[in-house]
């Protein structure tokens, strides 16, 4: 039997080598990833998992994993189960984004042709 | 041995042997170039073994940790202490859980690690295996180990594994209090009544020796810890930890004339470089073999709680259950 320092654990009269038998699949249940939201207004951003049973659960543990410091104003958990994502070793999917520079405000010059145009009716115009 | 990799001298270089020379370039020059390793990328096969190994042992560490300090919960001194205390207490096991995380996210299931910590397979950090007598020790758990845990977890967070970076920095950002609420409890005693200054000097000379034991012996340079310093697994030697923990907290304890049990210790001037009396390296082995003061004790309160909660786990596992390994 073990003499702890701590009281709690002499009062639950363990004995030092007791055996179990080990845990089996699914013992800690399947997981939920965890988004959270720091303030109203704001995006919720992933922030990990939690393993839970069902979704109820998994949002109580993610009240106690996630919000240990700091705001949080709403968790949101998913099935890990639920997800689809992207490959990573299919990234450059994403690569020809920069080469779009038709998307890019600042690729939009007018003020030359503006200012060509003025100074053209100026001199037009005396 | 909290989170730094542990590398076993008698492995041989080969481990490198049947990888694919291009997909390990790859893989090389992406943590060159600074960038994250995620779950799903190719790697090599050391570099999971080793991660799995050394985050396993990281969060084992956690859970275990949380037990010495855990003896005082209940006659903490006043119900702030006792609230810290408590909060502290429940953060340590929330690293453990974001650290498990990280590690399935390498192949290796939650209930596998459970099952290597009960039955003695796994390791934990040594220090967990020595009892906090006095509501002091607890105090001296708080701020100087978990400051070791602090100068190895900051390091480890710039390593190349995602997942256990962003699991370290949130670990970081919580340990913060730990450390000003150990700090706190020291000044507390150390400025207190001559029976308080002589409760803590007794619980610092009954830390030391398991303190310095805490970043592990000097490491043999190998061809293998070269690899995994490269492939930013191991990201400082065990020494070059020690010394940076010295100069940062030998000054706070000299500060509060507080006395450390070797005679040797004192920065040299010229090298910069602290000296002291080599640990006992014998004890630490024996110890972390199973035969310290606590071992049986630590693994017999894990046994126990995971043998008692087994019948709710049971309960509320719904019938569509399927087994998921963590996004990220
Ligand atoms: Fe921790
Ligand atoms: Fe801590």
């Amino acid at each position: 039997m073990i003499e702890s320092l701590d009281p709690r654990i002499t009062r639950a009269n363990i004995e030092a080598d007791s055996a179990i038998d080990p845990l089996t699949p699914l013992d800690q249940f399947q997981t939920f990833e965890v988004f959270h939201q720091k303030k109203r207004g704001q995006q919720h951003v992933h922030v990990g998992i939690v393993h839970a049973p069902n979704p109820e659960m998994a949002l109580l543990y993610a009240k106690e994993q996630y919000s240990r410091r700091g705001q949080t104003s709403n968790l949101w958990v998913v099935p890990t189960s639920c997800v689809t994502a992207t490959e990573y070793f299919d990234d450059d999917i994403f690569s020809t984004t920069e080469e779009k520079i038709y998307r890019d405000p600042g690729t939009y010059k007018v003020i030359d042709r503006i200012k060509a145009y003025k100074e053209r009716k100026a001199q037009t115009q005396s | 041995m909290y989170g730094n990799a542990y590398i076993d001298p008698n492995e041989t270089p080969e481990i490198l042997q049947g990888e694919d020379p291009v997909l390990l370039a790859e893989f090389e020059a992406r943590i060159q170039a600074g960038e994250k390793i995620e779950p799903q990328d190719w790697m090599p096969r050391e570099y999971r073994k080793q991660l799995i190994r050394m985050i396993e042992q990281h969060a084992h560490s956690e859970i275990i940790g949380a037990l010495p300090e855990g003896t005082w919960i209940t006659r903490a001194p006043g119900f702030r202490r006792k609230l810290a205390l408590m909060a502290k207490v429940q953060d340590e096991v929330g690293h453990a859980q974001l650290l498990y995380s990280a590690a399935e996210t390498l192949g290796k299931s939650r209930e596998a690690m459970i099952n290597d910590l009960i039955t003695g397979k796994s390791k934990y950090s040594n220090v967990f295996n020595y009892p906090a007598i006095t509501w002091a020790d607890s105090a001296i758990i708080a701020w100087l180990i978990d400051a070791g845990a602090i100068v190895n977890q900051l390091a480890n967070s710039k390593g190349s594994y995602g997942p256990y970076c962003r699991a370290l920095e949130r670990i970081c950002y919580e340990e913060s209090f730990h450390l000003k609420y150990g700090h706190d409890n020291v000044v507390h005693l150390a400025t207190g009544t001559p029976k308080q200054r002589q409760m803590v000097q007794e619980a610092l000379t009954r830390w030391w020796p398991p303190i310095m034991h805490f970043f592990g012996p000097s490491d043999k340079i190998s061809v293998h810890s070269e690899i995994l310093m490269r492939w930013k697994v191991k990201m400082a030697s065990n020494d070059d930890m020690r010394q940076q923990y010295l100069d940062m907290y030998v000054p706070k304890i000299w500060d509060l004339d507080l006395v450390l049990p070797d005679p040797n210790l004192k920065k040299n001037k010229e090298t910069g470089k602290w000296e002291f009396t080599e640990p006992d390296w014998e004890e630490f082995k024996r110890v972390i073999n199973g035969n310290g003061p606590c071992n049986a004790e630590r693994l017999a309160v894990r046994r126990m709680a995971e043998e008692k909660g087994r019948w709710v786990r049971r309960a509320i596992l719904g019938d569509n259950a399927k087994y998921t390994v963590p996004l990220a």
